[in-house]
């Protein structure tokens, strides 16, 4: 069970150069790898597919990932908060979709857990309801949304043990957990790594089981 | 309608008044609305206004999207917790009795109902009491974040937003803008009128202080159903307002 704890550079080693499919945890930069995006700018990984919740804003959290333009596509609830990612939409430099905050939680859930997709009546009759089937259930109208899934999830945490169970703080939680179970290998950044035993058991989101690589701190390796 | 046409300066947006003040009135009829426990989302902009104006005797829990209830104003310098912030990233304190949670249940609380009533900022408001609020094709595509789902699961939803914007009446006879969601949205306020979308029609309910009903119907694209009440109020020439 016990997890090999690596440094930022040893796991983004293990990310395709270019073309990766990577979910990223954070919500405006809040709870976001941060050591891990560093190492993702400094070994220049391109033409990533993103999936996160948002594109924070410039030099912040995922948004150094689209300031280094390494972005070619985005999966994204919002991009307000990045100038650059605003322009370079609507240059066509870059592929965005949209998607409701709700509906990529869910989707990213439905990925993780096995399911096939969801049903939410979230977006019906907008343009997110655009080339998606609808069902009209007798207990109302849902869009059928796909689910999510990556090459590799970037989560961060607050704890997390050398199974790798993972404790978050507050807000920073946001999309880690679902992330986290929605990749083929899930690399966990943790302010902290503590001995087995140390998270309790009730205090665990995430189960160790589906973490693959435990990041350090650079100068702990 | 048979008092002569209101002054022009009191039909738009009055660009002379700081549009701090405007937003803060807007707020503060919006804080009116919520009651005692409610559960709480306000959208970012103008709607985050509103928690500095509940009534002081009521409780209210502020749901915020990035994962948390019970969400509070910085209690002060010194208390930051990068790991506790509102949905635009900024430091927030939490109340005793708050919880956090991730996105998939955040939004399980707004899709399923669970939340009272979300404040949401707007581009456009229609004839059938849709919303437009996340986008201006080929000028500003910031994305919908979460306002689809809270449109589309808070049980009451209320639109806070100015009566007009430089290019005209934001009350509309059909969005022309993207919708946020084809539910009829409760309640819309802005600093010239609170008006409630009622089905197939708008129906104007309060003006603003020092504002007429022949004001805001000049000031308005879409039809608007003037309330008796209103009228009555109107014609004996008192201007209601709950301020």
């Amino acid at each position: 069970m016990k997890k090999r704890s690596v440094t930022p550079a040893e796991a983004v080693d293990r990310i395709a150069a270019e073309g990766a499919r990577v979910m990223i945890g954070g919500f405006m930069g809040v709870g976001s790898p941060h050591r891990l995006i560093d190492e993702l700018v400094r070994q220049q990984r391109r033409k990533l597919t993103l999936i996160c919740n948002d594109t924070a804003r410039p030099g912040v959290g995922v948004g150094r990932l689209v300031d280094a333009g390494l972005v070619a596509k985005l999966i994204t609830s919002h991009i307000g908060t990045h100038p650059a990612v605003q322009r370079a939409l609507l240059e066509g430099r870059i592929e965005v979709e949209l998607v409701p905050q709700g509906t990529l939680a869910e989707r990213i859930r439905a990925g993780a857990f096995g399911l096939g997709g969801v049903l939410t009546p979230t977006g019906v009759g907008t343009l997110a309801a655009e080339g998606k089937r609808t069902l009209v259930l007798a207990h109302g109208e849902f869009l059928v949304e796909m689910p999510l899934r990556a090459d590799v999830a970037l989560v961060a945490a607050r704890r997390a043990d050398y199974h790798g169970n993972l404790e978050y703080a507050l807000t920073a939680r946001n999309f880690n957990p679902l992330m986290a179970m929605a990749a083929e290998l899930t690399m966990a950044e943790a302010e902290d790594i503590v001995p087995v035993g140390s998270i309790p058991p009730d205090a665990v989101v995430t189960p160790g089981m589906v973490v693959s690589l435990l990041v350090s701190r650079g100068r702990e390796a | 309608m048979s008092r002569p046409a209101a002054p022009k300066a009191d039909s738009g947006v009055r660009s002379t008044e700081d549009s701090q003040v405007i937003k803060e009135r807007i707020a503060r009829r919006v804080a009116q609305e919520l009651k005692d426990g409610d559960r709480v989302n306000l959208g970012i902009g103008l709607p985050t206004l509103v928690a500095a104006f509940v009534p002081r005797d009521i409780d209210v829990y502020f749901h915020s999207e990035n994962g948390i209830v019970g969400m509070s104003p910085l209690p002060g310098e010194g208390f930051e917790d990068r790991n506790l912030t509102d949905a635009g990233g900024r430091p927030v304190g939490a109340l005793p009795g708050a919880c956090a949670f991730d996105s998939a249940l955040s939004f399980g609380l707004i899709r399923g109902g669970h939340l009272d009533v979300t404040v949401l900022g707007g581009l456009q408001v229609d004839e059938l009491g849709q919303l437009a609020n996340w986008m201006v094709p080929g000028r500003r595509v910031p994305g919908m974040g979460g306002a689809m789902d809270l449109v589309t699961g808070a049980r009451r939803v209320i639109v806070a937003m100015t009566h007009r914007s430089p290019e005209g009446s934001k009350i509309v006879r059909r969005c022309t803008l993207p919708i946020t969601g084809t539910r009829r949205v409760d309640l819309v306020v802005t600093d010239l009128a609170v008006i409630r979308p009622m089905q197939g029609k708008l129906l104007l309910v309060e003006t603003a202080e020092g504002v007429s009903v022949e004001d805001v119907i000049a000031a308005t694209d879409a039809r608007l159903e003037i309330d008796p009440a209103l009228l009555r109020e109107s014609r004996s020439d008192r201007h209601p307002t709950r301020a």
